[in-house]
Formats: C-alpha cells, structure tokens, sequence
C-alpha cells in the first residue's frame, strides 16, 4: 500500500485518497485549436518513472495535493499541495 | 511434427524423452520484411496469421522477456463477445469465432471451453442495460440469454441468491458460447505455428529504439543489434506508449496495475464464469481446481506489474458477497499486469502516423479474448498497409474524429473504463 505524505496530515495511507491522474495537463483557452484540445482531452505523456500526479485527500483533509511517484516502483519521490497556498490556509 | 493421438503413442514408447522442441530459437538476422515487437499472444497470433494468410513469413518476433511472460500470463483467461456497441460487438464475435476453431487449426490444445459467462443484475438498472445489451448482441446474431433470479439458483447453487443477499440477485445475462481458454497455451500453440511456418521468434531480445527515415520506419535498435525492416508491429500492450513514444507518437493511454489472484485449487464447484458489474467482479474455475477472480484497477499509473492490497480484499469482499461458501478458502496467488488503458476503454488496430508502423493495443481490462481476431487484423493491416473494415473503428484518429468507441459511456478518463 502507498503511505502518502500528507502536506496537512502527515503520512497517510493510500486508501483515504483519490486518485486525480496526471497533473502536468494544462487546459486550453477556450478558443485554443481543436488539436490543443484533443491533446488535453485524450494525449498522454504515460512516462515509465517519475510521473507528476493529482491525489485529492478526500477521507482526510479533503486537499488536492501533487505528487511526484515513479511508476515503475511506486516510490514516492515528492508530495507538496496542487495549488499555491501554505498548509496554514486549511486550518 | 503434428501433435495426434499416434504421436502421443509414439512418444509414451520413448517415455516421452523425445519430443523435438516445439520451436526453434534462431539468431536474429539483420533483416526481416516485418518485425514483430511483443511476444505475447497478440504479436504471436500477428506473426502466424502473417505467414498463414498473406504468405509473408519472413517475420521476427522479438520478445525482452518469455513468450506470454506479459499479459497473456496474467489474465483471468475470460473468451467472450458481449458486447453492445456495433465495432465491438462484430469484432469480438469474429475473436470468439476463431476460438472455436484455434485448436484444431494451431494443432494445440488451447482448452477452449464453452462453458458460459454470466452479467449478474442487481437492480432494475441493471436489468434494462442488461435487456439493452442482449438485444443489440441477438441483433448482430450473438448468442444472449436473459436468466431469472430462479434460473440462476439452479445453475448455480453456490450462489447467493437469496433476498438477504448484500447485492441481492434479480436475473443476469447469458453469453452461452462465452468461457475460458487456457492462455499459456495460446502463446505456445501461436508460437509453434509460427515458427512452423518459417517466423524467427527471438526471446531476451529488448527493443530500445525505433529508425524513422524520411517519415518511414528502417528497423529496430534492440539489446541483440539493429534489425532492420520495412514494417513494424507493436503487440505490446501495458507499454504501448512506450514503444510508439520511440517513434515520436503520443497515444491516448494510461498505463495501470489490473490484479487478479486465486484461491488454493478444489473440486469442481463453479462451471460457469460469473462477472457482476456492480461491485466490479469476474471469477470462473481452472482445470486445476483453482478459484480465478479479479475486480477493479488500482487507480494509479504503473508499469510495475505489480498492485497493492486494498484491490485484493476489495475482490475477496466481492466474492464473498456473491459465495458466502467461498470463504473458508485461502489465497494462493495474487499477480499484477500492466493494462494500456485507452480514452475511450476500446482498442487501437491500426496504422500509426509513421509510414511502414502500426499496432494492436490499447487492450484495457479485456485483451485476452481478442488474441485471435487482433492478431488475424493487425496481420491483414500490415500486409494490405490499410486496415480490414472490422479494424478500421479502432484507427487511431477516432480520438481527433470525435468517434471514440466508448462502451461503457464513462467519457474520456483512463481509468473509468
């Protein structure tokens, strides 16, 4: 089981999260090309290693958090909040 | 040498110590006209059907590791073809009819067996989808039979079927020519008939880059040398976006841990594959006794072939929701594979955007049912350098086209489907 370093909470297991899928898709301004499109909606990176990746603490503290994971051993190499803010913010 | 009743005879007089190899294992050469990346059933079952019916059997395929050491070995071994929307429905039925013939015609026993699978219903939801879905099948001339709450109890006593059940049963959905197949033995039986027809099957042989000149592929940079050749395969599903990214292609998929487990192996008890959909759960009989089952992904990318625990009790609570009697049994195994989970939960057959270049992937949950028929396409579609019209659904600018292929309505999220 993967024990995801909470920025709020500490180390946690990985059953009180939910997983968000890559993080490092960036959306498209409205009238951006159809190609741009179908690259966000449906092209993935898929990378065999460190893999930049969404986990929302949702049986937690409910946070989104970015997590760096390498995807061919599980390890967690990073874990920091999705967004700008200090763990304060929360509280 | 043909595998018959006369050769068995032949053999148990030598003490079966003389068996020749079922195939060989040459030295690549340094140039095919077709190469093959991925021996697992689907590149195997490309190679054959390349020989047998188009005549080309100058064809290598390599393999990093053993022949069916990928996904083909770490399936739950489930043959079906029920399936609702038009491409997928006519697809699998054509896989489903090459499983009915696949021993005879490979002369190895793939131990195909016809033993039925059933959709459990929980639900009236459950049962109009169920009703939707027979329908759609029968109408493209598939076998599909709705059973009642009784039918079911009857057939299979072990069952829960009582009201009192956590996921109460109200009918279920018969794909009666559904089963199993042995899947080892479906790499091997490939393999041998390749290899009998002249393919050169190269094991321990990694390829770790694509040459592209001029917007057409030259060969294979591999941990044995550079082989060259006109066109290229991949059947590597779980690393599809791999060997497409060496060829400069980004693919609409993810790469996430399926895992599945059995139980230590029994007496007969289940003769039927049984799958509810609502708590994500397969599970059928082996030949040896074991209880195969398996449920849901585990939700993040991997290549790691290999899963984490809350999957497993997840599918373990699943069949004892189900079998109330299964529980006294114990956990043998568990494994993982890595699935190519696609945009829109279907497959990619086709040409990609580099001349000489094409694939069969994007498998998702269900790849071992379609070794035949992905194999006997992706063959025709290298051969012809254009897709058969059972294959042209699942080219690979659907995405772009706006026509995905999204079976279960789950839009475009990986690990939904």
């Amino acid at each position: 089981m993967l024990l995801i370093p909470c920025p709020w909470c500490g180390a946690r297991a990985q059953i009180e999260f939910t997983y968000g899928g890559d993080a490092t898709l960036q959306r498209p301004a409205v009238d951006a090309t159809e190609t741009d499109w179908v690259q966000y909606v449906f092209l993935r990176d898929n990378p065999a290693g460190a893999h930049q990746e969404l986990w929302q603490h949702s049986a937690g503290c409910r946070q989104w958090l970015r997590v760096s994971r390498d995807t061919r051993t599980h390890e967690i190499l990073e874990s920091a909040p999705a967004v700008e803010a200090s763990p304060g913010d929360a509280r | 040498m043909k595998y018959s009743i006369f050769s068995l005879a032949r053999n148990a007089l030598s003490y079966h110590e003389r068996w020749p190899l079922a195939w060989r294992s040459p030295r690549a050469k340094s140039r095919y006209d077709v190469v093959i990346v991925g021996g697992g059933g689907h590149g195997l079952a490309t190679a054959y059907y390349l020989a047998k019916e188009h005549g080309i059997s100058n064809v290598a395929v390599l393999e990093k590791g053993y022949l069916g050491g990928g996904n083909t070995g770490r399936n739950t071994t489930i043959v079906r073809s029920n399936y609702h929307l038009d491409p997928n429905a006519h697809f699998y039925e054509m896989s489903l009819k090459l499983w009915e013939g696949l021993s005879r015609d490979l002369n190895f026993n793939v131990m195909y067996s016809a033993r039925g699978v059933l959709n459990l219903c929980h639900s009236p939801a459950d049962i109009d989808a169920a009703m939707r879905r027979g329908n759609a099948m029968r109408l493209n001339g598939i076998d599909a039979q709705f059973l009642s709450r009784d039918d079911i109890a009857r057939r299979i006593p072990n069952l829960d079927c009582s009201p009192q059940a956590r996921f109460p049963i109200q009918g279920g959905l018969l794909q009666p020519r559904g089963g199993t197949a042995r899947h080892d033995a479906v790499a091997w039986g490939y393999a041998r008939a390749a290899d009998a027809r002249g393919v050169d099957i190269i094991q321990q042989c990694e390829v770790t880059g694509i040459r592209v000149d001029n917007g057409a592929v030259a060969g294979v940079e591999t941990t044995q040398g550079f082989i060259a050749a006109g066109k290229i395969g991949l059947a590597v599903a779980g690393h599809s976006s791999r060997l497409a990214a060496m060829a400069g292609i980004r693919l609409p998929i993810e790469s996430h841990t399926l895992q599945a487990l059995v139980s230590d192996p029994v007496k007969p008890v289940l003769d039927t594959v049984v799958t509810s959909g609502a708590v994500h759960f397969y599970i059928s009989q082996s030949d040896k006794g074991e209880l195969v089952m398996g449920g849901d992904l585990d939700f993040c990318n991997s290549y790691a072939q290999r899963g984490n625990l809350p999957m497993i009790e997840h599918v373990i609570a699943a069949c004892l929701a189900l079998f109330p009697s299964f529980g006294r049994l114990k956990v043998m195994r568990t494994w993982g594979g890595v699935c190519d989970m696609s945009m829109d939960g279907s497959p990619i057959i086709g040409l990609l955007p580099v001349k000489g270049l094409s694939m069969t992937g994007g498998w998702c949950y269900g790849g071992f049912k379609a070794t035949p028929a992905s194999g006997w396409l992706h063959a025709y579609t290298i051969a012809r350098g254009e897709p058969h019209h059972l294959n042209a659904a699942f080219a690979l600018d659907r995405f772009e086209r706006g026509e995905v292929i999204d079976e279960k309505g789950a839009g475009p999220t990986p690990w939904a489907h």
